[in-house]
């Protein structure tokens, strides 16, 4: 019993709970169990609420008792990447400058959950402060990819990947502001999407660079994550970025999968040279099915793509700079050096973020303090800015030609665990398909295509859509993966080891 | 240790004769919305400490703002009022820097995209050659958050320097501020320091007229920041300046300014070399003490606030504002001051005293234009000063202003009795009524009584009743000064002496 209801589908889920056939208690104790059983080895979860979790579930299933109607989620289990604040949990973005802090509130993002009865069984791990692409930056020690325990599970949402693809939910809440939900989604054979810039309140997400921070769905299909995505975004007046825009019927898109007629454009510099030939061997098969279900093809070019990871290292590290600046130890997270001397309030505040931070956090605090500086303001960040307009257009032009963009979502499948934590470039460069997303605000998709010959390791592709128009990869990426599931036989996850 | 030994100064007169002043003010107006700047939180002055506080104004991980409406609507409505351009479209802006009374270790402010620009007020200053106007250019006034307020515990000058513990407050912290910046003030020559008070006078006449803040100068709603510098001539460069502080009074303002110059003179005379910092104004010494260096290096390292989308106030809708602006409070003293036939000088004397308002009150209420300055900036501008309050906040109304005159006006008061009822008004013993029938002030008007006490005074003085009836009508004087002081002042002393020549028998 407990290890079909972990192989459900949220969709699944959610129908098995309103009908009654399992309680929401169940299917909470299965998830729970399944922690239990694989997260020693994986590390997806820096904190499980067991408690609240089976509060929650039990809370669904006395709703149900009393005749009231569920909404869609009522009842599935989900883990929340620990950048988002959840009321009395333990909240620590993966630093030690937080350990201890318990937010007074939770997130629009956590409220909305609750609200729809959506079970959140803990928090996620994560690489300090979503800065990372292999989930090592955490404070708190590395995932592990369930696919190789050896092997990073992306970042920085490796927890929230790894325990979707580990069964340990079967949704997951990420963040994205370089590609921190579809990388991770990418090497863990999940499906992961950044909505469009501001569709999802960012209110209570801590921020890292704050024009380019997003929360979204983290599932194993592509109907699960416009499931979630409906629940989560909507506009929020806590947040001002926030689209007023209604949301867009992306449950519908999931469930029209039709991409006839439909131009889906093949981004001509994101791909070659820097890409690993089983992942362009896996990529390129999928753009062939597409064809098949009778989209129409064409190469489009984004010419400043090369400088959109240059531009984003400068921008990033900028907002990280003023945004990471509350964390002083004067008002919560941890204190230190207090008691050593008599030291002034300054060196309070410089003690005890020396100590908080790490390398990662500490290195770009810098890099970002240095591109604001007076001298320095126009040459870095503003020179950023206009980079970061040209990609906007880079990307107009593009959708001038197609419906939606593809391209793999990262150059290779997952390396081993410390390949490439002393090389920050190397590690940078992993994100070199995902972040012109972010800089422009448009929504992306990251859906496994297959797994890579040489290594057999997950191969993500990557959707990208207009602005506001985040049906679209619904509709493409459930079209793509209908197709794949009937040449595969089953779902990718089933290949991997068992834990 | 700062404040121990005071600088040496130069006499104002020799100052001016070989220095030109140029000033530059910069007031920050704490808006007197329900709410705070970025927050829901209440914005109650006096409130026990971190009692007005949310996830927002604490700066916790995750907390987002959101602009307060009502506080944009106040900002475009003061820079119309200063003449200023409003911006189509202008952002927020994080300024940088690390300070434990600062939630988020940056202020969310405003930097090269003010909502309002250069615009100016017309201030006047009575010179030598009668009154005069300047123009004082406003170079921006723009919106940001307040700070949290600390208080350093132990040691001993209260500063951060030797205390043993800090407090933080962060009831503050979030209250909208409008920081208002004027151009450079040049060619004020010796009157830099009345031009200083009369621009921060004429500005707060204006915020309260608009109805946006309290603008009280001694509770921090409204602070100015003055900055000094001195040169040898108008037409050489800009001499070093430095920035007072803790400036909470008109008076302060312009005492500060002529501090400041004296001592600059000083120093500059000796061979000396103007640091430029931060100095600290003291109100009891009437000196200023030197803060923290502030260089022109110190770098907040703004950036456009990412938290926030840009404001783009409807144009139609600045328009609506303008079109709904009060009168301007030049135009509305010019238009008083011809209505009461006052002269410059004794309109001067109301603006500067702060008693427009009051004064134009009480004579709407019907009392005579004189009898009303004569309260206001007289008498009980002189008690709010020994009490060390703003006049508006004695506990007393124009009303009972205009009632008191007007029982004056009936006969029922004199003079001496009416400044008895305006000290029972002050001291709470109720309306005027009240005051006298408590105190059974009244004018004694039934001639009965009053003839009694002139007999009697007549009785005691029999010389003096024959030299009055022999025609020396001066000597009425001393009889009538003896009722008076008989009656205890009640009596009506015109009346005194009319029955006195009428009991005698004799005319003027």
């Amino acid at each position: 019993m407990t290890s079909e209801l972990i192989s459900l589908t949220a969709a699944e889920t959610a129908s098995k709970v309103a009908s009654g056939e399992v309680s929401a208690v169940e299917v909470a104790n299965a998830h729970l169990d399944r922690i239990g059983a694989v997260d020693e080895r994986v590390h997806a979860f820096l904190y499980v609420d067991r408690e609240g979790a089976i509060a929650a579930a039990d809370a669904v299933d006395k709703a149900r008792a009393a005749g009231e109607q569920l909404s869609p989620l009522a009842g599935v289990p989900l883990a929340l990447k620990d950048v988002m604040t959840q009321k009395g949990i333990p909240t620590t973005c993966g630093s030690k400058i937080l350990e201890g802090w318990r937010p007074p509130y939770d997130a629009t993002v956590t409220a909305r959950l609750k609200a729809a009865g959506v079970v959140i069984l803990g928090k996620t791990n994560m690489d300090e402060f979503a800065m990372g692409s292999s989930t090592e930056h955490s404070a708190y020690g590395p995932t592990h990819n369930p696919w190789d325990l050896d092997r990073i599970p992306g970042g920085s949402g490796g927890g929230s990947a790894a325990a979707v693809a580990a069964f340990e939910a079967p949704l997951a809440i990420g963040t994205d502001t370089g590609g921190s939900i579809r990388q991770p989604a990418a090497v863990t054979g999940t499906v992961g999407v950044k909505p469009t810039y501001g569709a999802v309140s960012r209110y209570g997400l801590v921020a890292l660079a704050s024009s380019l921070d997003q929360a979204g769905p983290c599932s194993r299909t592509v109907l699960d994550a416009a499931l979630l995505h409906s629940v989560i975004a909507g506009h929020d007046p806590m947040d001002s970025t926030s689209v007023t825009d209604p949301v867009p019927d992306v449950v519908g898109a999931a469930l029209r999968a039709d991409v006839k007629g439909l131009k889906i454009g093949i981004v001509r510099e994101l791909g070659g040279e820097g890409y690993q030939a089983g992942v362009r061997q896996r990529f390129d098969e999928a753009v062939t099915i597409l064809e098949g279900l009778g989209a129409e093809i064409v190469e489009v070019s984004c010419p400043h793509f090369p400088y959109a990871l240059a531009a984003y290292y400068l921008i990033l590290p900028s907002e990280c700079s003023s945004n990471l600046a509350k964390f002083d130890g004067v008002r919560f997270g941890i204190r230190v050096g207090e008691g050593d001397g008599d030291p002034s309030i300054e060196q309070v505040m410089g003690r005890t973020r020396a100590a908080g931070f790490g390398d990662e956090t500490i290195r770009r605090i810098m890099l970002g303090t240095y591109a604001l500086s007076a001298g320095y303001y126009d040459a870095y960040y503003g020179q950023a800015q206009k980079v970061r307009t040209l990609i906007q257009r880079d990307f107009a032009a593009a959708f001038a030609q197609a419906d939606v963009l593809i391209s793999p979502t990262a150059p290779t499948t997952a390396f081993k665990l410390g390949e490439k934590l002393d090389d920050p470039l190397a590690m940078y460069l992993n994100d070199v398909a995902t972040i012109p997303a972010n800089l422009a605000g448009i929504p992306g998709m990251s859906l496994p295509v297959g797994l890579a010959p040489e290594d057999g390791l997950p191969v993500g592709l990557q959707i990208m859509a207009p602005a506001l128009a985040d049906d679209r990869l619904y509709n493409v990426g459930a079209a793509l993966e209908a197709a794949l599931l009937q040449t595969w036989g089953h779902p990718i996850l089933q290949e991997a080891p068992s834990l | 240790m700062s404040t121990s030994t005071a600088d040496a100064v130069v006499p104002y007169d020799e100052v001016v004769a070989e220095f030109d002043p140029v000033l530059g003010l910069e007031v920050h107006v704490e808006l007197g919305t329900n709410t705070k700047m970025f927050c829901g939180c209440p914005t109650e002055f006096g409130a026990e400490p971190n009692t007005q506080v949310c996830p927002v104004c604490l700066g916790l991980p995750g907390s987002m703002p959101a602009v307060n409406a009502t506080a944009v609507e106040s900002a475009i409505r003061i820079g119309l009022a200063l003449n200023c351009k409003i911006a189509t479209w202008c952002r927020f802006a994080r300024k940088n820097y690390f300070y434990p009374d600062m939630p988020k270790n940056f202020q969310t402010s405003q930097y090269d995209e003010p909502i309002c620009y250069d615009g100016y007020l017309d201030v006047d200053v009575e010179t030598d050659e009668g009154m005069k106007t300047f123009r004082v250019g406003i170079e921006r006034a723009h919106m940001e958050e307040d700070t949290g307020k600390t208080s350093h515990q132990g040691g001993a000058t209260g500063r951060i320097h030797g205390a043993d513990y800090s407090l933080v407050d962060y009831n503050r912290a979030g209250i909208p501020l409008i920081e208002i910046v004027t151009k450079t003030i040049e060619g004020t020559g010796k009157y830099a320091p009345e031009v200083a008070r009369a621009y921060v006078t004429a500005l707060r006449e204006i915020l309260r007229g608009l109805g946006v803040s309290d603008v009280k100068m001694e509770q921090g709603s409204l602070r100015c920041d003055a900055n000094v510098s001195l040169r040898p001539s108008p037409d050489a460069k800009f001499g070093t300046r430095t920035e007072t502080k803790n400036v909470n009074s008109l008076r302060s303002i312009e005492r500060a300014v002529r501090y400041e110059m004296t001592r600059q003179a000083a120093v500059l005379r000796a061979g000396g070399t103007i640091i430029q910092e931060t100095r600290h104004w003291h109100e009891d010494t009437g000196i200023t003490t030197s803060g923290r260096e502030k260089s022109d290096a110190e770098d907040y390292r703004y950036f456009p606030e990412p938290d926030l989308v840009p404001i783009a106030p409807d144009p139609a809708w600045v328009e609506k504002l303008r079109s709904e602006l009060p009168e301007n409070p030049a135009v509305y003293q010019a238009r008083l001051q011809a209505a009461w036939g006052i002269s410059d000088f004794d309109m001067m004397a109301v603006v500067r005293s702060g008693a427009l308002d009051l004064v134009a009150e009480t004579v709407a209420l019907g009392a005579d234009q004189a009898a009303a300055r004569k309260w206001w900036v007289g008498e009980l501008t002189r008690i709010a000063n020994d009490r060390a309050v703003e006049l508006t906040e004695l506990p007393i109304t124009p009303a009972d202003v205009a009632r008191v005159e007007a029982l004056v006006g009936e006969g029922a008061l004199n003079d001496k009795l009416a400044r008895q009822v305006i000290e029972g008004v002050l001291a709470g013993e109720g309306s005027p009524d009240e005051v006298v029938a408590a105190r059974g002030l009244a004018v004694v008007s039934d001639d009965g009584p009053l003839l009694e006490a002139i007999d009697a005074a007549l009785a005691e003085s029999p010389d003096v009743a024959e030299k009055i009836r022999s025609g020396k009508v001066a000597a009425a004087g001393a009889i009538v000064g003896a009722v008076m002081k008989a009656t205890r002042g009640q009596a009506d002393a015109g009346r005194v002496r009319e029955l006195l020549l009428e009991r005698l028998g004799v005319s003027e």
